[in-house]
């Protein structure tokens, strides 16, 4: 009892205490991560490098084709895109992306797949709670911070732009 | 030559994402928002158009592609005044953005989510 | 006045509760792993035929209750109260549940702890004479934990290798001031059961938060585990008896990497590593196949150890395999949005002693 009181008296022994909780955790992280078995990093590394790699290459093959048959360049990067975005999509919703994800790891979550998957995985699951506030809401949970950090960041990079450029 | 410069830059792009997923505790969509951004702040400097000359899709796939295309479309705005800034952003990604949201409800609606085995 | 406390956070009890029935319902997963003898049901879809996954956990902690309840051989008009808790926001699953019931009812929140807390609860209850039965449970189901936790089931991500698997289960004891005349009604587990003994709650001790300042919500076993081992020193402080007392010690969801944690911080508190070794085991570390099941760092959640328990340990004991049994559920009492607010995990680890009996 009086040890407490002493505590919260002497502000100095509150911070001293402080500071060893931080250390405890940093020696127990420390202590913990050798029981810890550490993810492959290089198998992820080049799975997640053939599957980028491999999907990348299959857009630009795709968009060539397009442009080749007489789309515009411009257009045909869209349609490309698009397709992207409609197949992760499906895939998603067949419930084969989370499979294929954890095979490929950053090779389909990094491209345009992953934003797309990233839409529809919540938006899915919060069916339930209805079309409105479930699905209509949850469809940006984590698209949300991707759009509005996306386009609030290069709205503020046009903006700088413009006002050098009025000078 | 094309299709090599895409499948190393591409693939390198992800490989980047695989190793912040590995080693740090960030989570996915912090992961996302990160390249989003980098590609802005790059473009906002006028370096990724060159590796988007250079490896074409290989470059605009991952989400640092949708950060360039962001960005370039609110630089380019700014030649045409305030309103060009303003809408430059979001009309250059229109099309992607508007399909994702669409077609993701309409997803949504067909599909329901299956519990893992 | 307390002649029920012994030492710090232990409780003796004089009267020792009888469990007399107890039932574990599982997931598809679950019902094909080691464990899956010993759980009285296990649903072929996790949906469990209803609309969502909350009514489906909902459903399998009310079907853990009846059996339970079916194989005490009591009806529901002996029952005084019910104890129980579960993962979600508002105790969604427990609550809902007891709508069905129309019995006196208290929801508990332990994270996965809540199995050892509502046994220890009802025994006190029971012990202190304020009821003559009490069911207890707990339940935890993949789907809803995960999407309330963590991300959405189909969103595309890796799991690192510390990551655990949370159990679709649910686990049900009715806990007793009187024995029935047959011990526990209607066993479990591959082996059909010729003798049957009484099965006692002779001690309980309930755990401090302890927080050793984990942070990855991915590594729930290392943030446990030092909670574990707390409540087990204090247990072993508080009652005076040694480690070997036990055959078996029981902790409920630490998984692999934890387990290994709570084993070489066990030893490092001066334990005889051998038995500690041999006599520690973990229900989240028995609950799958480690090399094909693909669960990573092993099982947790409420049920995991409400599940495992309520199955396998109870029959085991009953027919007489073990006779001392100390039960540890661990719990990472992390909210939905603490890890955001860059908090750490607390733990919490409670303990019940469990004895057996000859049937007179």
């Amino acid at each position: 009892m009086s040890e407490d009181k002493k505590d919260y008296r002497d502000s100095n022994s509150e911070k001293r205490k402080e500071v060893s909780k931080a250390d405890v955790a940093k020696a127990y992280e420390k202590y913990s991560g050798q029981f810890t078995p550490k993810p492959n990093y290089l198998g992820n590394s080049l799975r997640a490098f053939f599957a980028g790699g491999g999907l990348c290459a299959a857009a630009y093959f795709a968009a060539s084709r397009l442009a080749a048959a007489g789309v515009s360049q411009k257009n045909a990067e869209t349609y490309v895109t698009i397709s992207i975005v409609v197949i992760a999509q499906l895939l998603t919703g067949f419930g084969v992306f989370d499979k294929i994800a954890k095979f490929a790891g950053a090779g389909v979550i990094v491209p345009i797949s992953g934003f797309a998957n990233s839409m529809v995985a919540p938006a899915i699951e919060y069916k339930k709670e209805g079309w409105v506030l479930g699905v209509g809401a949850k469809i940006f949970s984590v698209a949300g911070p991707v759009l509005v950090c996306g386009i609030g960041s290069a709205t503020v990079v046009g903006l700088i732009h413009w006002l050098i450029g009025l000078f | 030559m094309d299709y090599l410069y895409t499948f190393l830059i591409g693939g390198g792009i992800c490989v980047i994402g695989q190793i912040l997923m590995d080693t740090t505790k960030l989570t996915a969509p912090r992961i996302l928002v990160i390249f989003v951004v980098s590609g802005v702040l790059l473009q906002a400097f006028n370096l990724y158009e060159p590796l988007v000359k250079l490896a074409h899709q290989g470059a605009t796939t991952p989400l640092t592609g949708f950060g360039y295309a962001l960005a370039k479309g609110a630089i380019d705005g700014a030649q045409k005044g305030f309103i060009g800034v303003i809408s430059g952003a979001i009309k250059s990604t229109a099309a992607g953005v508007g399909v994702a949201l669409t077609f993701g409800y309409l997803v949504a609606l067909i599909f329901n989510p299956k519990s893992p085995k | 006045m307390a002649e029920k406390k012994m030492g710090k956070q232990t409780v003796k009890f004089q009267l020792c509760p009888y469990i007399i029935g107890s039932a574990a319902v599982v997931g598809k997963k679950e019902g094909q792993g080691p464990m899956s003898g010993w759980f009285d049901h296990s649903v072929e879809d996790d949906m469990y035929g209803e609309k969502t996954w909350e009514k489906a956990e909902s459903k399998m902690l009310k079907e853990a209750m009846t059996r339970a309840l079916a194989k005490s051989g009591k009806e529901k008009k002996d029952i005084d109260l019910v104890l129980s808790g579960d993962l979600l926001n508002q105790l969604m699953s427990s609550s809902f549940m007891a709508r069905d019931l129309h019995l006196p009812f208290l929801g508990l929140y332990g994270a996965c702890s809540t199995m050892a807390e509502s046994l220890l609860l009802g025994s006190m209850l029971t012990d202190g004479g304020f009821a003559h039965n009490i069911i207890v449970g707990a339940s935890s189901h993949f789907c809803t934990a995960e999407r309330q936790f963590r991300m959405p089931v189909e969103h595309g991500n890796q799991r690192p290798p510390s990551a655990q698997w949370t159990a679709t289960a649910a686990g049900a004891m009715v806990v007793s001031e009187k024995p029935v005349r047959t011990g526990i009604v209607g066993i479990a587990g591959p082996d059909k059961i010729s003798t049957q003994r009484h099965i006692r709650v002779d001690c309980g001790t309930m755990g401090k938060i302890i927080d050793a300042g984990v942070k990855d919500p991915n590594q729930m076993g290392s943030a446990m585990a030092p909670a574990a081992v707390d409540t087990i020193l204090n247990h072993l402080d508080d009652t005076g008896r040694s480690i070997d007392y036990y055959d078996l010690i029981l902790t409920g969801d630490l998984g692999y990497i934890g387990k290994d944690i709570a084993c070489d911080l066990l030893k490092d508190a001066g334990l005889p590593a051998r038995t500690v070794e041999e006599r520690l085991d973990d229900c989240g570390t028995m609950m799958y196949y480690r090399d094909t099941q693909d669960v990573h760092g092993g099982a947790s959640g409420c049920g995991c150890s409400a599940s495992v328990f309520s199955g396998n340990i109870l029959s085991r004991m009953a027919s007489g395999e073990l006779s001392r049994v100390l039960l540890i559920s661990t719990g990472a009492m992390l909210s939905t949005i603490s890890p955001f607010q860059g908090e750490s995990i607390p733990g919490i680890a409670h303990a019940v002693a469990l004895s057996t009996e000859e049937v007179q």
